[in-house]
């Protein structure tokens, strides 16, 4: 995008640089000033806190020395700590590729319908992204209710025993990624719909004529073309599952026995509950490292779309 | 004969291959049509739920009967919770908060897309990506920071900013402002350079453009970024969560999980319908703007 930008940009200016030298001049003092605006939210409100979290990682509990890496070192001593590390990751990668796969399969069952019934159907199926997460996590709570649990009514007409959803460990795991997963895929399905539209029918009929089945045309037509997109859309969704608060804060709070904690509800935990601001800082500084693959590899993948556009 | 016999058997293998298509498309279309619905019921079983609940009094939801049929509907829940004033309150917290964080981020983010997209400065590339990436920094990262950030402002000057609502309007922009120029950076290099250039020519400033050219021609994508930042600011959980407490001071998420849930006592009924109240904003916008909300929701990350 840099790229398209600075070329899109460079060219007027260029041919007309020797003319109007002055009038340029002019015109970059006003851009700037027109970005004024963002770049102070951006340094204040981001790019402060981003490195003042740092700093407050290195400080004691009530921050008037300087530790160093002392929380870091209380923090690789705690079982707890590895348990979160463990569970962040297995939430995360878990909760993307079931909901790439969702999204996948439901946006081809879409693209098969017929053209005029299409939007009917994405519209239902996009509901679960449009609800604010607090509240459906809140339906879901509802839904796996210790004593009242839905499911586990029709479970019992089925003849199927009980399951204890949020205070068994395994099961609450499992619960906290299905609800994850089940807010997650319908953007993954219109991601994955916007980009099944692009491939051109040419290439399908042709796979056809030289028998091609369906599951050969997913493979070796569907997949190539939509390569970019599934890398863009599963690299976002990594970090916005990896740093998910809503969800787990509502759902378990991290229970049972802080076995479903994530770094953000830890994080949120140690810091606002525990008064523990420096901790909870070290916390949620592990997100970053994830963070800064994912905006490599994002950017990259960014770029070249730009390149070959 | 022998040509009767090839148009026969010509015409017998073309209705055979023929009729075997079709039937594998209706086949296709059949199994469809029958994962679809699945699905459906898989993505509206909580929000049926949750209508089911909110339709219920607190008797039924404790009798052990079908959970998923309402024998006795009845609306006290929501004639309770709209006749009790924190709700309410709750209610046009959001509501003010939301309204106010979407001016405040269009306002920015179309003249800083507009500077981007089109005027050249130092840095001016380096800050299109470096917008992107703070997209990127999750709000679950920047909330302690901020927190204390807060406090040593309240120390040093007196002013508070914890414990208000009104911070929250603050606060949102960070996280709507960096991807709502992105969006906007993608609708404005998408229009064609001839349009500013015949502006120029007729002797338009820089703000005459942005006002006359790019503003109406760029609406769909304006509307896409309010709607983005509508949502994003009506449903925020963390940062409401960690820095307003009182009552009076919260918005519809928080509000409905702190005060309707009191120690261990669920009152599911009323929370169900709080949750379903606070979810009809943004679904009636995005019922009537879907196509809008869908072309922000493929733009954010395949533009660019």
């Amino acid at each position: 995008m840099a790229d398209v930008v600075a070329r899109d940009i460079r060219v007027p200016v260029a041919g007309r640089q020797l003319s109007l030298h002055k009038f340029a001049r002019r015109k970059s003092t006003i851009a700037f000033f027109m970005a004024l605006p963002l770049i102070v939210i951006v340094a204040c409100l981001v790019i402060y806190p981003a490195f003042y979290s740092i700093h407050l990682a290195t400080l004691n509990k009530s921050m008037t020395k300087f530790v160093g890496f002392g929380n870091f070192e209380f923090l690789f001593r705690r079982n707890t700590f590895w348990m979160v590390v463990q569970q962040s990751v297995l939430f995360a990668v878990t909760a993307v590729i079931f909901k790439a796969v969702v999204g996948f399969i439901v946006a081809h069952f879409v693209h098969n319908l017929p053209a005029q019934g299409q939007r009917k159907w994405r519209g239902m199926l996009l509901i679960p992204w449009v609800i604010p997460p607090a509240m459906s996590t809140l339906a879901w709570l509802w839904l796996f209710d210790p004593s009242y649990s839905a499911f586990n009514w029709v479970f019992a007409h089925l003849g199927i025993p009980q399951v204890a959803w949020l205070g068994n460990p395994y099961w609450a795991r499992f619960c906290v990624i299905l609800v994850n997963v089940w807010v997650g895929s319908p953007f993954f399905m219109i991601m994955y719909l916007a980009a099944l539209k692009s491939v051109p029918e040419q290439l399908h009929e042709a796979a056809a004529i030289d028998g091609a089945n369906w599951l050969q045309k997913i493979w070796y037509i569907n997949l190539p073309m939509m390569r970019n997109i599934i890398q863009i859309t599963a690299l976002f969704s990594l970090i916005v599952t990896f740093a998910n608060f809503d969800i787990v804060k509502i759902l378990t709070n991290g229970g049972p026995v802080d076995q479903t904690h994530v770094f953000a509800t830890w994080a949120f935990t140690l810091a606002i509950w525990g008064n523990d601001i420096p901790l909870g800082a070290s916390v949620a500084l592990f997100m970053a490292p994830i963070l800064a693959i994912a905006a490599f590899f994002i950017l990259r993948n960014v770029n070249r779309r730009g390149n070959e556009a | 004969m022998t040509m009767a016999t090839v148009e026969a058997t010509a015409g017998r293998i073309g209705r055979v291959r023929y009729g075997s298509i079709s039937r594998g498309r209706r086949k296709a279309l059949f199994w469809s049509y029958f994962f679809l619905i699945v699905f459906v019921i898989f993505f509206l079983t909580p929000p049926v739920y949750m209508f089911i609940t909110s339709l219920k009094s607190s008797a039924e939801i404790s009798a052990a009967t079908n959970p998923w049929w309402v024998f006795h509907p009845t609306l006290s829940n929501y004639i309770d919770l709209l006749s009790q004033n924190q709700y309410l309150i709750f209610f046009r917290n959001s509501a003010i908060v939301s309204v106010c964080v979407v001016a405040i981020t269009m306002v920015i983010s179309i003249f800083a897309a507009f500077a981007l997209a089109r005027m050249r400065f130092w840095g001016s590339a380096t800050l299109a990506t470096g917008v992107f990436l703070t997209y990127l920094i999750p709000a679950e990262l920047l909330f302690i920071p901020l927190f204390k950030t807060f406090a040593f402002i309240h120390d040093k000057t007196g002013i508070e900013l914890i414990n208000h609502w009104w911070v929250l309007i603050i606060l949102y922009p960070t996280l709507t402002v960096p991807f709502a120029t992105w969006l906007m950076i993608g609708y404005f290099s998408s229009i064609p350079k001839e349009l500013d250039e015949a502006a120029l020519i007729d002797g338009a400033g820089y703000i005459q453009m942005l006002t006359r050219i790019f503003i109406p021609v760029a609406i769909p994508g304006i509307i896409a970024a309010m709607i983005f930042t509508f949502t994003v600011s009506w449903a925020n959980f963390i940062y409401p969560l960690a820095f307003t407490t009182s009552a009076d001071q919260l918005v519809l998420p928080v509000g409905i999980v702190t005060t309707l849930i009191r120690g261990d006592v669920y009152a599911w009924g009323q929370i169900m319908t709080g949750a379903l109240l606070g979810a009809a904003p943004p679904l009636i916008i995005y019922a009537f703007l879907m196509d809008y909300y869908i072309s922000g929701l493929t733009a954010g990350a395949t533009k660019g």
